[in-house]
């Protein structure tokens, strides 16, 4: 039962707020639930640190015929991050969204939303990942259309049709799996399928899974989706997303190519190895050269896709540890830093650089909670990125491939440059159009603020303690390269 | 039938992925649909190919008798389409309200998001290059 507390939690809540969307406490509701959903997060990542995966067969039918849901410790942790994402991006957004946009059902879509990516994180079974996935994209377009004009369409657009093409390609991957290996419970999966990778349906099949995974990491050659929707919705929306999304793609990839198919492939690794170099690379450049904020966080975003697929690309227990550590350092400080680009946009009216400014003057500590996060991404010590690239630069040169760990170290080069651009343009340039006392002192609503500082403290956590969160990373590490104890959960018993 | 069908399925890939390459949208979806629906038909044709052969249970009897058609297959296919269903009035909308606010239902002429060089915001203030 606690298994589907995080699916019908989220579904439930969806429903009850859909129905009392024009009541004002519908949005009290709302955070109230995002926060019970941490704590039931917590609860399962206790439960799996403590005692092993668990798991739960859904109807009373026996895995591997019932649809089974199963938990380990990276599972419990992707929920557990999933709840904060929700709890601070939610409580942004009740503040942020207007009453209009409220009432057509926005708290109700990010609920749903909330509920798929869930499901996915915990499902043991391949097509109810895709019937999860479909959960969450169905919420993440209305979430993305909600309220908006030609911008919001304009990026909907793109986003939606990219999005179709590679669940067309995740169907027919599984279709071809259960053509190969009649079951499809991913933990039988993985017994029936250990050692036939070099067999053409297996591998059409992986290479169907890769490619839909992909498109929806945004990994190159299909990232360009993400930075040309990425910043048209509420900053709250745009926050939520980058914390959810993206990492359900990472996430999937992490556990198929680790559960299902036997994990270290040469033709896989590789695949993943050139699609993760160019995505630092590509997702570096492309932040430098853009001049808003949120389509530089965008490109960030895809940038820090391609560390995390590093990860697994190099595929030793320290990568995929060091994938699942930049996680937990990536997705507060990137969602802290996106929500106060959303604040700094409504006190400047504008989220281009160049009408940016003066905030220095109007507000400083809001600049010292912009400065946490953004050392943090940079990778400056002691903040948690600089941990999160340790690992993973030194994952690399251990495996020998010495040329992504300088790929990273030269994209956190260019990091420094955008954010620290952004960094300037907003607190240190003087405001276009203004003298530099009349910028008006900076007083942003309350409910504003605190999701900001909560994320701060995350990644304060994370810079002040590495080693407990990297001993976590390691566990659920060692489950994803030795899954006898998942299949055992899985399979055995019950 | 199985070569048939993988005829078939071959088909309607390459019309979708024709349809698919136009910067019209309505035929973008088209050829998306054709295309997801043969993804449903390799579904299909993993479950292998039987003939009049119906999954009942005899009455009076526990379990099906002997070869039977493979339900699931069935039962995925049918979760698909419904899915499908879904995303297609969704994304037919999409492209109805895109359509009324650009007055045109050619990608190319969509920039709104994505604003092209000329009109992108500068990346500093030019005072302070």
């Amino acid at each position: 039962m606690l298994l589907a507390t995080p699916i019908l939690l989220p579904l439930g809540t969806a429903i009850l707020l859909f129905l009392l969307r024009r009541h004002p406490v519908h949005k009290l509701l709302s955070v109230i639930s995002a926060g019970v959903l941490v704590i039931v997060g917590a609860t399962i990542l206790a439960s799996t640190v403590a005692n092993g995966p668990m798991a739960a067969q859904m109807g009373g039918w026996a895995a591997p015929y019932g649809i089974t849901l199963a938990a380990d410790t990276l599972s419990g942790a992707m929920v557990l991050i999933a709840g904060i994402a929700a709890f601070t991006a939610l409580m942004f957004a009740t503040v942020e969204v207007d009453e209009a946009t409220d009432r057509l059902g926005f708290h109700a879509l990010a609920h749903s939303m909330t509920g798929g990516v869930c499901g996915a994180f915990l499902t043991g079974d391949l097509f109810n990942l895709y019937v999860w996935f479909e959960v969450m994209l169905i919420s993440s377009f209305g979430l993305l259309v909600i309220g908006g004009g030609r911008r919001q369409m304009d990026g909907a657009m793109k986003y939606v049709a990219l999005n179709l093409v590679g669940t067309i390609a995740f169907l027919t991957g599984v279709g071809l799996l259960y053509g190969t290996a009649g079951t499809l419970n991913m933990a039988d999966l993985g017994e029936k399928l250990q050692g036939r990778m070099d067999e053409t349906a297996v591998m059409g099949a992986a290479g169907m899974l890769l490619f839909a995974f992909a498109a929806k990491a945004a990994l190159f050659p299909v990232f360009f989706w993400l930075p040309a929707s990425y910043h048209t919705p509420a900053a709250a929306t745009s926050a939520l997303f980058s914390a959810l999304l993206t990492k359900v793609g990472v996430y999937s990839l992490l556990r198929v190519f680790t559960l299902i198919f036997d994990p270290g492939n040469e033709v896989v690794a590789t695949a993943l190895l050139v699609a993760a170099g160019f995505t630092i690379a590509l997702g570096a450049i492309g932040a430098a050269a853009e001049g808003e904020m949120r389509r530089i966080f965008s490109f960030h975003i895809v940038s820090q896709i391609g560390v995390m697929t590093l990860g697994l690309a190099i595929g030793t227990k320290l990568a995929l540890a060091g994938a699942i550590f930049y996680f937990f350092h990536h997705i507060p400080a990137m969602m802290g830093l996106i929500l106060l680009g959303g604040l700094i946009g409504r006190e400047c009216g504008s989220e281009r650089l160049d009408r940016l400014g003066g905030l220095w003057t109007a507000g400083p500590w809001l600049g010292i909670l912009f400065l946490i996060p953004m050392l943090s991404l940079i990778g400056v010590p002691p903040f948690s990125g600089f941990w999160a690239k340790f690992l993973m630069i030194r994952a690399s040169f251990e495996a020998g491939d010495f040329i992504f760990g300088a790929l990273i170290l030269l994209a956190s080069v260019l990091t420094f440059f955008y954010l620290g651009r952004v960094f300037v343009a907003a607190f240190w340039q003087p405001r276009p159009g203004l003298e530099g006392d009349a910028v008006p002192a900076c007083y942003p609503h309350r409910l504003l603020v605190v999701p900001v500082m909560l994320l701060a403290v995350v990644t304060l956590a994370i810079s002040l303690w590495p080693g407990n969160f990297f001993a976590l990373a390691d566990g659920a590490a060692g489950g994803l390269l030795d899954p006898a104890p998942y299949l055992g959960t899985v399979l055995g018993g019950q | 039938m199985e070569e048939a069908l993988a005829i078939l399925i071959g088909f309607l890939v390459a019309c979708g992925a024709y349809l698919m390459m136009s910067s019209n949208l309505i035929r973008f979806l088209f050829g998306l649909v054709l295309i997801s629906n043969a993804a449903n038909l390799a579904i299909f044709a993993a479950g292998r190919m039987t003939h009049g052969l119906p999954a009942l249970v005899p009455e009076g009897a526990d379990t099906v008798a002997g070869d039977v058609a493979n339900s699931l297959p069935q039962a995925l296919i049918l979760t698909a389409i419904v899915i499908g269903f879904g995303l297609f009035v969704f994304s037919l909308s999409l492209v109805l309200r895109t359509y009324a606010e650009f007055g045109t239902a050619d990608s190319g002429g969509m920039r709104d998001a994505e604003p092209e060089d000329a009109d992108r915001p500068a990346t500093l203030d030019p005072e302070l290059r």
